[in-house]
C-alpha cells in the first residue's frame, strides 16, 4: 500500500470518532428535551450547551487528527 | 480545473516585526497583533461600557453589563463561597478567549486560539494558579482531594492514581478542547470554500454549507469560552472545597 492511500484510509478512520460525538450530542439534547418537557421551570438549559460542548469536542478530537493525517504530514 | 485546497494556510504565523534580543526570536507576529488587539477590544468594552453608568443602560453598557452579570452569576454558583475573590479572573479570562474566537471568524483575520501553545498557556496559568490557592487555603490537607472520604483502603490503591491522572491531565484537555474546536471549525470552513471555489456552477451549494457551518462556529466560539470558564470555576471549586 502506498502512502497516499493510507493516509486516505487513515483520515477515515479517525473521522470514526464523530460516531460517539453524534451519539453524545443527540444524547444531550433528547435528555435536555425530556427535562424540560417533565418540568418546563427546569433551569437545565445551561447544563445541556455546557454537555454539548464537552461532547463536540471529543468528536472534533478526532477530526482535527483527521485533518492533521490528510494536510500536515 | 482543479484548485489545490490549502486548509491549514491560514493558521500561519508570520513575523511582522522582527525582534531578535539577545538571540532569542521575540518578533512581534500576526498571533500577537491579535492578541493585542483582542485585549485592547476587551478592555474599550468593559471601560467605555462603564463610563455613562447611566440609570437605563445603552447599547454599549448592556454589552458590558451584560457580560459581567453572566459570568458573576456563573462564578457564584460554581465556585461556591469564596469563589467571587477569582471573578476579575475568569472574566477576563472569558472575556480574552471570546474576543479571540470571534475576531478569529472575521475573514482574513488571525485566530490566535487555534494555536496549542496559547491555550495551553492559558490552561497551564489556570492549573497552576488552583494548584496553589489549594495549597495555601488547606496546606498539605489539600492532598486529601485525591483520598475522598468513607474510601475502604484496597480501594485507595486503585483510587489514587486514577484521581492524580484525572488531576494532572486537566490542562491538557481544557487546552486540547479549545484549540481543537477551532483549529477543525476553521479548517472545515477552508474546505468547504475550496470546494465552492474549485466547482464552476454548483459552487452555490458548499457556499451554502460554509455559510450555515459560520453560523455552528459562532456559537462555538462563545460556547468555547464558556466552556473554558466554566471549568475554571469548577476547578477553583474542588480547590477551595475539597469535594
Amino acid at each position: 500500500m502506498d502512502l497516499a492511500s493510507a493516509k486516505m484510509i487513515g483520515a477515515g478512520l479517525a473521522c470514526v470518532a464523530l460516531v460517539g460525538a453524534g451519539i453524545g450530542i443527540g444524547n444531550v439534547f433528547a435528555s435536555l428535551i425530556t427535562a424540560l418537557a417533565r418540568n418546563p421551570a427546569a433551569q437545565v438549559t445551561p447544563f445541556a450547551f455546557l454537555g454539548f460542548a464537552l461532547a463536540e469536542a471529543t468528536g472534533l478530537f478526532g477530526l482535527a487528527i483527521a485533518f492533521l493525517i490528510l494536510f500536515v504530514f | 480545473m482543479a484548485i489545490e485546497i490549502k486548509p491549514l494556510e491560514q493558521f500561519t504565523i508570520e513575523r511582522l516585526v522582527p525582534l531578535h534580543p539577545f538571540g532569542i526570536d521575540a518578533s512581534f507576529t500576526n498571533a500577537a497583533l491579535m492578541m493585542t488587539i483582542a485585549a485592547a477590544a476587551v478592555c474599550l468594552l468593559v471601560i467605555a461600557g462603564a463610563r455613562a453608568k447611566a440609570l437605563v443602560p445603552g447599547r454599549w453598557q448592556s454589552i458590558a453589563e451584560i457580560g459581567y452579570e453572566f459570568i458573576a452569576d456563573m462564578v457564584e454558583t460554581n465556585a461556591g463561597h469564596g469563589g467571587m475573590a477569582y471573578f476579575p479572573f475568569v472574566f477576563t479570562l472569558f472575556m480574552f478567549i471570546l474576543l479571540g474566537n470571534l475576531l478569529g471568524l472575521v475573514p482574513y483575520s488571525f485566530t490566535f486560539t487555534s494555536h496549542i501553545i496559547v491555550t495551553f498557556a492559558l490552561a497551564a496559568v489556570v492549573f497552576v494558579g488552583v494548584t496553589i490557592i489549594g495549597f495555601a487555603r488547606h496546606g498539605l490537607h489539600f492532598l486529601s482531594l485525591f483520598a475522598p472520604h468513607g474510601v475502604p483502603v484496597a480501594l485507595l490503591v486503585l483510587l489514587i492514581p486514577i484521581e492524580l491522572l484525572s488531576y494532572f491531565i486537566r490542562p491538557f484537555t481544557l487546552s486540547i478542547r479549545l484549540f481543537a474546536n477551532m483549529l477543525a471549525g476553521h479548517t472545515m470552513l477552508a474546505i468547504f470554500a475550496g470546494f465552492a471555489a474549485s466547482v464552476p456552477l454548483f459552487g452555490i451549494l458548499p457556499l451554502g454549507v460554509d455559510v450555515l457551518l459560520y453560523f455552528l462556529e459562532l456559537l462555538v466560539a462563545v460556547l468555547q469560552a464558556y466552556v473554558f470558564a466554566i471549568l475554571t470555576c469548577l476547578y477553583l471549586r474542588d480547590a477551595l472545597h475539597l469535594h
